[in-house]
């Protein structure tokens, strides 16, 4: 950013595409704050969220978790951040909470260092909040982190104890109720993956769901820069995909509904996802109305060139 | 010598670990190289932390450019391994109480807790979310329409930032039911399941040859260059 | 004073102002309260624990049992009954029956201290956390910092560029340390410590097991030697062993996953056939899901046209090609629309964190009952 763009004399002499070309890129980032923050005082305010009609790959997210039977093992791998936790834990807490909701026995895994924190927070935020006759060890268990990435993966095919030998309150493996009879990971019916990069979904089908398509299910929630990277496996090696806050959102809403109760509103954590779509929606709008504007400018200096 | 044992301890671990795959017997090797493996990573993020320290100790010795951030660097990398390795203000897990290091760091109100969530949190969300800024500046200076393919770019990108909003049902949702393909919410995921898998599935099956044969090289010996220089 | 340096004052004056008058109207802005649990353990008594796990750990692998802990809890006091342990993990220096009691202190809403004072004005259950609130304030000093950069880089950007490489790489070694390390290569190799110190219920390790971890410490030590300023090749072995392990687990993989697979689930019928709730034939729909086979069948071909340079890009192959690159423009078309929305989302989670939990201006939780 060079100062000249502070002190230009000719620019009032310059054709009206020019100066908007040079237009100084500080307004556009403010342009795009705008963008964000007024939606989101706008719904901090009114309370107000945008429907959500669910499309497929989100429907199936819910429907694989939804025909499991009562006391099914389901493995929740938090492959995420604190960087990242804006896109992921929208569907993270939705996840958890239609699992707890339909009694199933949770076991939490993280592969990326800080994921055992943001999955001890989302635990904490539906757990306990919310479902607290769930038991530690016997309804759900955190397994905290382990280092290896796709090792990690490739040991928990075959030695689950071996992978994860200790829960995070530091209880052996072998000690736990709910884990007393899994040895290996195609023992649980449902594998859920929360990822923002690698390790994450990806290699989950890559090392284990390949090796296992016939006995484990598998669904993802991803990030929305390799939301597009996991679309060919879907549906034959992920069974449902959350792409990005979009995915989440309609997710989310698809959870409300089904544990909603009449007379009761949802509580504000469940729709966190929902909320974000009102930034997205303006500032999307703003990023086509400046893809167009740019290209408005491309050829009128191509027009003028050409004269 | 220097080259010939990281060559064969490379092709013995990297056989084992594919075999294991395909025959039983070899399951318990691939198991343990597994497991060596783990452990070798959280070796690898001391060895990470030990190379930062060491690089801006450097920095710090030779006064070079901006040596005052590297004070502020290796102050917050010392004060952090010191309250995390040993466990400053966290009790006893209350289940195994005579073990002095039981509990975990991340237990709520640690100091160690207290560096997530007002330090890491923070810190690494918003140095991802200032892209967004970055990615609006970029779309109105490079994203011209200046051939077939850019038109083609930037018709999805169009399609995507649109369908996967509301915006996408306010401008087509009025189109009868024949037509419901053309909404802009369908059409979006019409190119992510049909025109984006076709794209990326053949990335895909492209980096798959290519891993398979780099990786065939190297545990036949014939892909040397990790390896590096020096003498054999 | 530079044009720059006085445009910086300007946007400091009018922000600091802006904080002042926020701060004075309503509730204020920028503070966490915490509640108080007093938490007290007492040690289980040695003989009875002795004699209880004499009898149950013979037969088991695992040289400690877990009981179940009993916790009664009132108000504010969780009274814990450690539990019984195996006899390896008695020899401790605190003696059996002792008590040992601390605070702990949990996050509550706001709106729960407004609850609680108007409840009973001296009570002391729910209080201000002067640490937490001073975090909060750092977080989004944290936060502005990094936003700075968007003017010019500056020394707040730099400190806070500075402080999350350095907190990042301790966060990452201690992680490691405590969830890998010491359960898997330490609770091999020194069971008696990692059981006294830090894990009780550490199960007994088996000799194959403790052959492997020394072989990962040799390794390990072999890895660090790379720090020295001499015999860096010695480190080439663990990275020989590192990229061994990583070939031979990545052919297997992504020629299943991502070769077999995705060839196998290309090869789909070029003309479908949808049919209805009745049995009938949906034309619509049997249409455009045919139209969406083909159009994948030959994006894929086409693509894998475009990568394939053993052949020269003329006639047949080269129009394919040319078809392979409009396909990828769509698939790059569609990656930047997702990264686009995957950062707004991130940037929104921001502006939501500096609005609700900073500025209190929104209470989209309901934690201030705003």
């Amino acid at each position: 950013m060079s100062a000249g763009n502070f002190n230009n004399t000719n620019a009032s002499a310059r054709p009206w595409f020019e100066r908007l070309d040079r237009v100084d890129r500080r307004w556009i980032f403010l342009l795009m704050f705008l963008a964000v923050s007024g939606p989101i005082l706008w719904i901090g305010v009114t309370g107000k969220t945008l429907p959500e009609a669910p499309t497929l790959a989100a429907r199936a997210v819910f429907q694989e978790i939804d025909q499991l039977p009562a006391r099914s093992l389901v493995l929740i791998s938090f492959d995420y951040d604190p960087a990242s936790a804006g896109e992921l834990q929208p569907m993270a807490t939705s996840l958890v909470r239609q699992c707890a909701a339909k009694n199933l026995r949770m076991v939490f895994i993280a592969l990326w260092p800080l994921g055992n924190q943001v999955a001890q927070q989302t635990i904490q935020d539906v757990i306990r909040d919310d479902y607290p006759a769930l038991k530690e060890g016997e309804d759900f268990v955190n397994m905290g982190y382990q280092a290896g990435n796709e090792a990690v993966m490739k040991l928990l095919l075959t030695d689950f104890a071996k992978a994860f030998p200790k829960d995070s309150r530091g209880e052996a493996t072998s000690n736990i109720p709910m884990l007393k009879d899994v040895k290996m990971a195609s023992q649980f019916p449902l594998l859920i993956s929360i990822s923002a990069g690698y390790p994450g979904s990806k290699e989950w089908v890559q090392y284990v769901i390949s090796a296992k398509n016939e006995e484990m299910n598998f669904v993802a929630g991803c990030t929305g820069v390799s939301a597009p990277q996991l679309y060919p496996y879907f549906p034959q090696q992920i069974a449902g995909l959350l792409g990005a806050i979009k995915g989440a959102a309609e997710y989310e809403s698809m959870v409300n509904e089904s544990l909603a109760v009449d007379g009761v509103a949802t509580a504000p954590k469940y729709l966190q996802a929902q909320r974000r779509m009102g930034p997205q929606l303006v500032a999307h709008l703003l990023m086509v109305g400046l893809i167009i504007v740019g290209n408005v400018i491309f050829f009128a200096r191509k027009r003028r060139g050409a004269a | 010598m220097k080259r010939i044992i990281p060559m064969w301890i490379a092709i013995i671990a990297g056989f084992a670990m594919m075999l294991s795959s395909f025959v039983p017997l070899a399951e318990s090797a691939g198991e343990m190289f597994a497991d060596v493996f783990n452990v070798v990573a959280a070796i690898a993020f001391v060895l990470g932390a030990g190379s930062l320290a060491k690089q801006h100790l450097e920095k710090l010795s030779r006064r070079d450019a901006g040596w005052g951030y590297s004070v502020i660097t290796l102050g917050s990398f010392l004060i952090t391994l010191f309250i995390g390795m040993l466990k400053i203000g966290i009790h006893p897990n209350p289940s195994f109480p005579q073990a002095a290091y039981s509990g975990s760091n991340d237990a709520e109100g640690s100091a160690w807790s207290w560096i997530y969530e007002y330090m890491i949190t923070p810190l690494t969300s918003t140095m991802f979310a200032l892209l967004a800024f970055f990615v609006a500046s970029a779309a109105f200076r490079a994203f011209r329409a200046k051939n077939t393919e850019a038109i083609l770019l930037l018709v999805t990108a169009f399609i995507v930032l649109l369908g996967r909003t509301f915006a996408g049902v306010v401008l087509t949702g009025w189109f009868p039911d024949w037509a419901s393909g053309l909404r802009l919410e369908n059409l979006s995921i019409y190119v992510m399941q049909v025109f984006n898998t076709a794209g990326n599935r053949a990335i895909m099956i492209g980096i798959a040859l290519g891993v398979a044969a780099t990786g065939l090289r190297i545990l036949f010996g014939i892909d040397r260059s990790w390896l590096g220089g020096g003498d054999a | 004073m530079t044009r720059q340096a006085k445009t910086w004052l300007v946007i400091g004056a009018v922000f600091v102002a802006l904080l002042v008058a926020r701060g004075m109207i309503g509730q204020g802005l920028g503070r966490v309260y915490v509640k108080r649990t007093d938490v007290t353990v007492t040690l289980p008594d040695t003989a009875a624990v002795n004699s209880a796990a004499a009898g149950a750990a013979s037969a088991s692998a695992s040289a400690s049992t877990s009981a179940s802990t009993s916790a009664s809890t009132s108000a504010s006091t969780t009274a814990v009954s450690a539990p019984a342990t195996a006899p390896s993990i008695t020899s401790t220096s605190l003696a059996s029956g002792t008590t040992m009691s601390w605070q702990e202190w949990k996050q509550v809403p706001p709106l729960e201290f407004i609850a609680a004072q108007k409840a009973n004005p001296a009570q002391t259950e729910i209080t201000m956390s002067w640490p937490r609130t001073i975090g909060l304030w750092l977080a989004a000093f944290f936060t502005l910092a990094i936003f700075s950069f968007l003017y010019a880089d500056n020394p707040f950007y730099k400190i806070a560029e500075s402080l999350v490489v350095g907190v990042s790489a301790a966060y990452w070694g201690v992680i490691g340390f405590w969830d890998t390390l010491v359960p898997k290569m330490f609770g091999a190799l020194t069971p008696g410590l990692v059981k006294s110190l830090v894990q009780p219920s550490l199960v007994a390790p088996e000799m194959l097991q403790q052959i492997s971890m020394v072989f990962a410490l040799i390794l390990g030590v072999m890895m660090l030697w790379r720090l020295l300023p001499r015999g860096g090749w010695i480190s080439a072995w663990p990275l020989a062993f590192i990229v061994g392990v990583t070939a031979g687990l990545k052919i297997v993989s992504h020629v299943e996953s991502d070769l077999m697979a995705q060839a196998a689930a290309t090869m789909k019928p070029l003309v479908v056939s949808v049919t209805d709730a009745s049995g009938a034939t949906n034309m619509w729909d049997s249409w455009w899901a045919s139209v969406a086979n083909v159009l994948l069948v030959t994006g894929v071909i086409c693509c894998l046209a475009y990568f394939f340079f053993s052949v020269e890009h003329k006639g047949v192959v080269g129009g394919a090609a040319r078809v392979g690159i409009w396909y990828l423009m769509i698939t790059f078309g569609a990656s930047f629309g997702f990264t686009v929305m995957g950062r707004i989302a991130l940037l929104a989670a921001r502006v939501e964190f500096l609005f609700d939990d900073w500025l209190w201006l929104i209470d989209p939780n309901h934690f201030r009952g705003l």
